[in-house]
């Protein structure tokens, strides 16, 4: 059975990545009006990275190959 | 206007952006197919109703904890802390963590060893068939109540933060929830609340990194909080010497005997949403540690639920108000803290996350619901009296269409909830009702062999009818509450701490004396039941570092340390 682990890590991953990608997408075309307190510091670049990175471990510790 | 159109007027906090929208799509599909996966795993009524008893320790523990993590914990307690500050966190230090412990180290190896399928099973063993009756119908007309709340609640936010239609959110959610177990039993509906931690701290708990960020910090907040509010907004037990000390309206008595010794012993050890996930632990081991597992982590949910309410008060523009002035003037209301939070601070994709994280925990205390009142209704009230000679596929069938039948009822009970203006206070005049009983009661079957049957079922029925009787009483006469909360400057959460003290102690009083003036029970009736004629299994030979002992203490220095240092 495939663990539940790496449900998580496909849940964190994915969302991580689509995080990360509208950070980078926010930092390379600036909004005039972010609309949000604490732009500057692009919380969704670090955050979506932190998931990202989580959620690859996740997947690959528990992988469905390695794990049978 | 009626209060159900007066909430449906649209308040769009946020416009989700396309990456947003994947986001949450991409929540609901993974939770469909997890179900849609585990579909061939529940074929049995152990696969389905006990998830095969093969959890992990951890599988089990987070379970235990999603389960709790439903929409009362991110908004209520979120809005609570706005309301009456710090004094909020008592229900997941104080209002836990000696339960959980309690339920880990004492209760937990009865439930196990007893093999029961559910608390009103135990019952069944311990006191007979009334008992198990009384506890599983209360337990069957509370759950799907508590199921309304979450539908209610989800709504709610999905109208304020989207405004989407608060009757869409309510059937695409309960939709969601139905298909999900349905399909997979209690296997998925515990698969699900694990991954619903993970993604409730994902998005979650950026809210109080940045907040914190913008307040300056733990001491600058403090500060602030005290120029918006008072001094007693910040201390956990400096205020609580007397009741018009504090914001909650409370004494010491209340939060340590009515809530910490009463309302939270009924609600961790006995509710049984929460207590199976424990039961599908796959050894006692497992089953002593998982709680205490959930222990650990509900000690710091205060930084995702309670830190963002204290940030509101410091940093949000705008003056929340109660419910009902909120649903009046068109202004936000306590509860919408957390959604207010989550607008000031994240962005594209963010926004998404903290969004998918708002309905992964209402749809962890749905599902929660939904399970528990299914494998009670199936096993508790179906069978022993209305078909006992059913096969067991008979009653997975009988499982999967409660499920969907329970998900319909709770969505009538949601329509209901509106009615009621206050959220938090409704729920916590539930757990008077039930909790507190049931929980002298099963305490009293597992502790003192003396107990009988007439005494446990006499003991559960008055303690509940005592409990709705004060509740009416103060309704109906609200001059009433000096006399139930011991002080005439008592507010309505001290109502309910102190309504579940004396209701426990009506239960406590009736069994003891029904008990002592009937027959004892044999000890043979008795083994593997009660303490001191069970022998209560080892967790086996293991290094201390997995010994549960060890980490209850661990868990306990911690706790103190908590307490002392926001005192």
């Amino acid at each position: 059975m495939v663990s539940i682990w790496f449900f998580i890590g496909i849940s964190l991953a994915v969302n991580g990545a689509l995080i990360l990608a509208a950070g980078i997408y926010q930092v390379v075309n600036p909004p005039e009006n972010p609309g949000v307190v604490l732009f500057n510091l692009h919380a969704n670049v670090w955050w979506g990275a932190i998931l990202l990175v989580i959620g690859a471990f996740y997947c690959i510790k528990f992988a469905p190959r390695r794990q049978s | 206007m009626t209060p159900l159109l007066a909430i449906a007027v649209p308040t769009r906090l946020v416009h989700l952006s396309p990456i947003d929208v994947v986001i949450v799509v991409f929540y609901f599909v993974l939770v469909l197919s997890i179900g849609w996966y585990l579909k061939g795993r529940a074929n049995t009524g152990e696969d389905f109703f006990m998830a095969g008893r093969e959890m992990t320790a951890w599988v089990a523990g987070l379970s235990f904890l999603s389960a709790n993590l439903g929409a009362l914990e991110l908004m209520g307690w979120a809005g609570s802390a706005y309301q009456y500050g710090i004094l909020a966190t008592h229900w997941y230090w104080i209002g836990a963590i000696p339960a959980m412990l309690f339920l880990a180290l004492v209760m937990m190896p009865f439930y196990y060893i007893s093999k029961t399928h559910s608390v009103p099973g135990y019952l069944k063993l311990r006191f007979g068939e009334p008992s198990r009756a009384l506890s599983a119908v209360s337990f069957a007309f509370m759950t799907v109540l508590m199921s309304g709340v979450n539908m209610f609640a989800m709504a709610k936010v999905m109208q304020i933060v989207l405004g989407w239609d608060i009757n869409f959110s309510i059937w695409v959610s309960s939709l969601t929830v139905g298909i999900y177990v349905t399909l997979g039993g209690l296997r998925s509906a515990i698969f699900n609340e694990v991954l619903q931690f993970f993604l409730i701290w994902a998005g979650a708990l950026l809210i109080p990194i940045l907040g914190l960020y913008e307040a300056g910090g733990w001491t600058q907040l403090k500060v602030l909080i005290t120029q918006r509010a008072s001094e007693q907004y910040v201390h956990l037990w400096a205020g609580l010497g007397s009741f018009s000390n504090n914001p909650m309206g409370i004494n010491w008595v209340g939060i340590v005997f009515g809530l910490g010794a009463i309302i939270s012993m009924g609600y961790w050890t006995t509710d049984f949403l929460v207590v199976q996930r424990i039961l599908a632990a796959k050894d006692i081991r497992s089953a002593e540690m998982a709680p205490i597992i959930g222990a650990g982590f509900k000690m710091f949910v205060p930084i995702i639920v309670i830190l963002p309410g204290l940030l509101g008060l410091a940093v949000l523009p705008e003056k929340l108000v109660p419910e009902s002035v909120a649903t009046l003037t068109g202004g936000h209301s306590y509860n919408d803290v957390l959604p207010l939070m989550l607008a000031r601070y994240c962005g594209p994709g963010l926004l998404g996350l903290g969004v998918t994280a708002l309905i992964a925990g209402f749809m962890s205390g749905m599902a929660g619901n939904v399970s528990a009142f299914t494998t009670v209704w199936t096993y508790d009230i179906y069978r022993p009296l209305i078909n006992s000679k059913g096969t067991d596929h008979h009653y997975v069938n009988m499982g999967r269409w409660t499920t969907i039948i329970g998900v319909l009822i709770s969505v009538g009970t949601a329509y209901l909830v509106m009615q009621f203006a206050s959220i938090m206070d409704y729920v916590q005049a539930l757990f008077s009702f039930f909790i507190a009983p049931l929980f002298g009661t099963v305490v009293l079957g597992m502790l003192w062999k003396r107990a009988t049957r007439s005494g446990g079922f006499w003991g559960l029925l008055c303690g509940t009818v005592s409990s709705i009787s004060m509740w009416a009483w103060v309704k109906f006469d609200p001059a009433a509450l000096r006399y139930v909360a011991l002080s005439s400057h008592a507010k309505a959460l001290a109502q309910d701490m102190f309504q579940a003290l004396w209701s426990f102690v009506v239960c406590v009083v009736v069994t003891v004396v029904i008990s002592l003036s009937t027959k004892p029970m044999s000890d043979a009736e008795l083994t593997g039941l009660v303490y001191g004629l069970t022998e209560v299994p080892s967790v086996g030979d293991v290094p201390l570092y997995q010994k549960p002992l060890f980490w209850a203490g661990v868990v306990t220095v911690v706790f103190f340390i908590l307490n002392i240092i926001f005192w």
